[in-house]
């Protein structure tokens, strides 16, 4: 290592990204608006579903995914993983083997060697991904990972597989997949967190966890659903007026407002704001936490209430002013 | 007792006649804190033994809880704390955490024909890399430690806060996929080459795509490996069939916990489903972070809306009404009635999810979204009474 390395690249300029995330943080959803950014540059993105994939065809507005990736707009492709598919393209284009037609009895030795010897699955399905990488098959392969937890098993797969198994078929797939995913050039991941107690400890935990177990950089960190601030400290002030006087007050007589609709509209501005002061509180613990040299990333709370695709779209231009 | 009739005096109805109750749901919906305040409240209100085993290291709960940290041991909340809530406890509440690897170790230890083939297998590398990940291992040995817990009869009523499970029907699965596995003929095959120098003819292909796999030393070692465990697979077997038996007890109650959101109530409503389909017993369902009704008052949101749409009119009329400042004010009122306007959309939405669970499951809890997210005692306490529907105070 010479203290003359540029900085790393940015998160778009990888090639591989692993979107995660405590369960819950909208992590599906970034996955899916980051695709839509990237393709809306012109570039090709591939964007896929470690598991079920049901979310994220909902987040991008598309049919149910498959394993064959599908061109949903130009550039921007997408797929769900699985494994025995991986499998039998690993067999084929990778260990050069002829198809195999009758995919049963082996499934089915496969799925219990994968459990006989954990680690193969992974070795298979970012195995895959890996490769689209190597192949320069896109410009951008995003994956929506698992929960965080389980996402640390995964990319700890890899090497763990390194130490098990040196040698033979597995071993040599191991090494030049663990060449790309510890380049930070090429790989990173990217944390989601929101700006709430446990999200954010749980973030920390694991960007701590990645560089203890695996060597797998970090891209950086996003915290979604940030609430605005509601006025300035003048028109706070005003606000405080407002809510001693609610009640009785000249402008709770005036024809414009009802007593009850003031009461629930302050009721309202408060809980927005205590959700604002909390959550100001954990993203200051955030940053502290994870230093000055990882990129965080804020997006605001989309209050359109758009649904899928359109709201996918509306999380993609937040994110385009933000790392613009 | 007085209790409403509503969906919470179903819940505690219901937990006269469970001794274990499974709280599940997808990650990040709050089902550590659930468990712990509905452990809270049952041993408050139950005449029972009750423990919470939890899964999460969450200190803050330990803390909460009056403990020095939780650990894979039991540890029981002291009777004092109940009284600094400002009532007397009828039952009792201990806690302990799911330590996975010392519990895996444990039951090597007990299940091995003899302590030297349990370190044995203990000190393999490939032992711990196959606990944590194998055949969903995170899922089977929270069950396990529960069926050792109700096995020591120690307790009335245990309450398990489950691993976030990738897809939470793994979890339901997980100890028939271990009987599976320790009964698949395949076992035998894996094994075989080490047992016998003669290739079976049967076990030939698989033994190659095993080869090609995994590659001839990594198979060797996997095979040699589960070479140690061979005596035990009838013990695997056994008590992996007697852990998805405790599943499917009348007294072992579900309880699904979920936030008002897209994704979560997704998952949700596929544990729901898959629940049914496997003829589980299913409590409630328990909807965190329910946004307060008044943001679904249409007239205020008619309000809200006019005021933002003509803030000079507004401050017209409020200048005509006397007030000071009437710009101020008018801005002021502006940016609230956006706010709530924002903020209708929210609830409104959580409502319409909360309506799809319903059509799915009729018996759905929902909790308020807690401003602070403290896990105190008194969140804790608040919570279980709203769970229990019990009389505050």
């Amino acid at each position: 290592m010479t203290g003359e390395r540029a900085a790393p690249p940015g998160i778009l300029e990888r090639h591989l990204l692993f979107v995660t995330g405590k369960g819950g943080v909208g992590k599906t959803t970034l996955a899916a608006a980051l695709a839509m950014l990237v393709a809306g540059r012109g570039q090709r993105v591939l964007v896929c579903a470690m598991e079920r994939g049901e979310d994220l065809a909902l987040a991008l507005g598309s049919a149910p995914l498959a394993y064959r990736p599908t061109e949903l707009a130009p550039g921007l492709f997408a797929m769900e993983m699985d494994t025995e598919a991986a499998l039998r393209e690993y067999l084929v284009v990778q260990a050069h083997l002829p198809p195999i037609g009758r995919i049963g009895g082996v499934a089915e030795a496969f799925d219990f060697l994968a459990s006989a010897a954990p680690g193969v699955r992974e070795i298979l399905t970012i195995g895959k991904l890996c490769y689209e990488v190597k192949e320069l098959h896109y410009d951008l392969v995003i994956v929506d990972a698992a929960a965080s937890g389980h996402f640390i098993g995964h990319l700890a797969a890899p090497v763990g597989m390194r130490e098990l198994a040196g040698i033979g078929a597995i071993g040599d797939q191991t090494k030049w997949m663990l060449d790309i995913l510890e380049d930070a050039e090429r790989t990173g991941v990217v944390v989601v967190t929101t700006p709430e107690e446990t999200p954010v400890l749980e973030a920390l935990e694991l960007c701590e966890l990645l560089q203890v177990v695996t060597s797998v950089p970090l891209a950086g960190v996003v915290a979604n659903r940030v609430l605005p601030e509601l006025f300035g400290r003048r028109d706070a002030s005003l606000f405080e007026r407002l809510d001693e006087m609610s009640h009785a007050s000249a402008v709770g007589r005036s024809a414009v407002i009802p007593p009850d609709a003031l009461a629930r509209l302050i009721d309202a501005a408060k809980l927005s704001m205590q959700l604002r002061s909390t959550g100001v509180e954990h993203l200051d613990n955030l940053r502290a936490g994870l230093g000055a040299q990882v990129p965080l990333v804020l997006l605001p709370m989309l209050f359109s209430g758009a649904e899928g695709a359109a709201g996918t779209a509306e999380l993609a231009r937040a994110l385009l002013d933000e790392l613009a | 007792m007085t209790r409403t009739d509503g969906p919470e005096a179903l819940l505690a109805d219901l937990l006269e006649e469970t001794s274990l109750v499974i709280a599940c749901g997808p990650g990040g919906v709050g089902k550590t804190t659930t468990a712990a305040a509905l452990g809270l409240a049952a041993a408050a209100s139950l005449d029972a033994r009750v423990l919470v085993l939890t899964v999460d290291p969450a200190r803050r709960l330990a803390d909460a809880l009056g403990l020095d940290g939780i650990g894979n041991d039991v540890a029981e909340v002291p009777a004092s704390f109940f009284t600094a809530l400002g009532h007397e406890a009828r039952g009792s509440l201990s806690v302990a955490m799911l330590d996975a690897g010392a519990s895996w170790d444990r039951l090597i230890r007990t299940t091995a024909p003899s302590p030297e083939v349990a370190e044995e297998i203990i000190s393999n590398p490939l032992y711990r890399n196959i606990t944590t990940r194998f055949a969903r291992g995170h899922e089977y040995i929270a069950m396990e430690r529960i069926f050792e817990l109700v096995g020591t009869g120690e307790f009335d009523l245990l309450i398990l806060d489950t691993p976030p499970s990738q897809s939470a029907i793994d979890l339901l699965d997980a100890p028939e996929r271990m009987a599976d596995f320790f009964s698949s003929r395949l076992l035998g095959w894996l094994t075989a080459p080490l047992r016998s120098r003669l290739l079976n003819f049967a076990t030939r292909p698989f033994t190659a795509l095993a080869d090609r796999v995994l590659g001839t030393q990594f198979l060797t070692d996997t095979s040699r490996f589960f070479l140690l465990l061979q005596g035990m697979y009838d013990g695997f077997v056994e008590r992996s069939n007697a852990v998805a038996a405790l599943l499917r007890e009348p007294t072992t109650l579900f309880v699904v916990v979920t936030t008002p959101e897209t994704i979560p109530v997704n998952e949700a409503r596929r544990f729901v489903d898959a629940l049914k389909a496997r003829s589980l017993r299913l409590g409630v369902v328990i909807a965190n972070k329910v946004l307060p009704s008044s943001l679904l008052d249409a007239d205020t949101l008619q309000a809200a809306g006019r005021m933002v749409a003509d803030t000079e009119a507004l401050e017209a009329d409020l200048a005509e009404s006397g007030i000071e400042d009437a710009g101020g004010v008018a801005r002021v009122l502006a940016a609230i009635s956006e706010n709530f306007e924002n903020f209708a959309v929210l609830a409104g939405r959580q409502r319409a999810l909360l309506d799809e669970l319903r059509s799915r499951h009729d018996v759905v809890i929902e909790l308020p979204h807690l401003l602070d997210e403290v896990v105190d005692v008194e969140a804790l306490s608040r919570i279980g009474n709203l769970l229990l529907a019990e009389p505050t105070g």
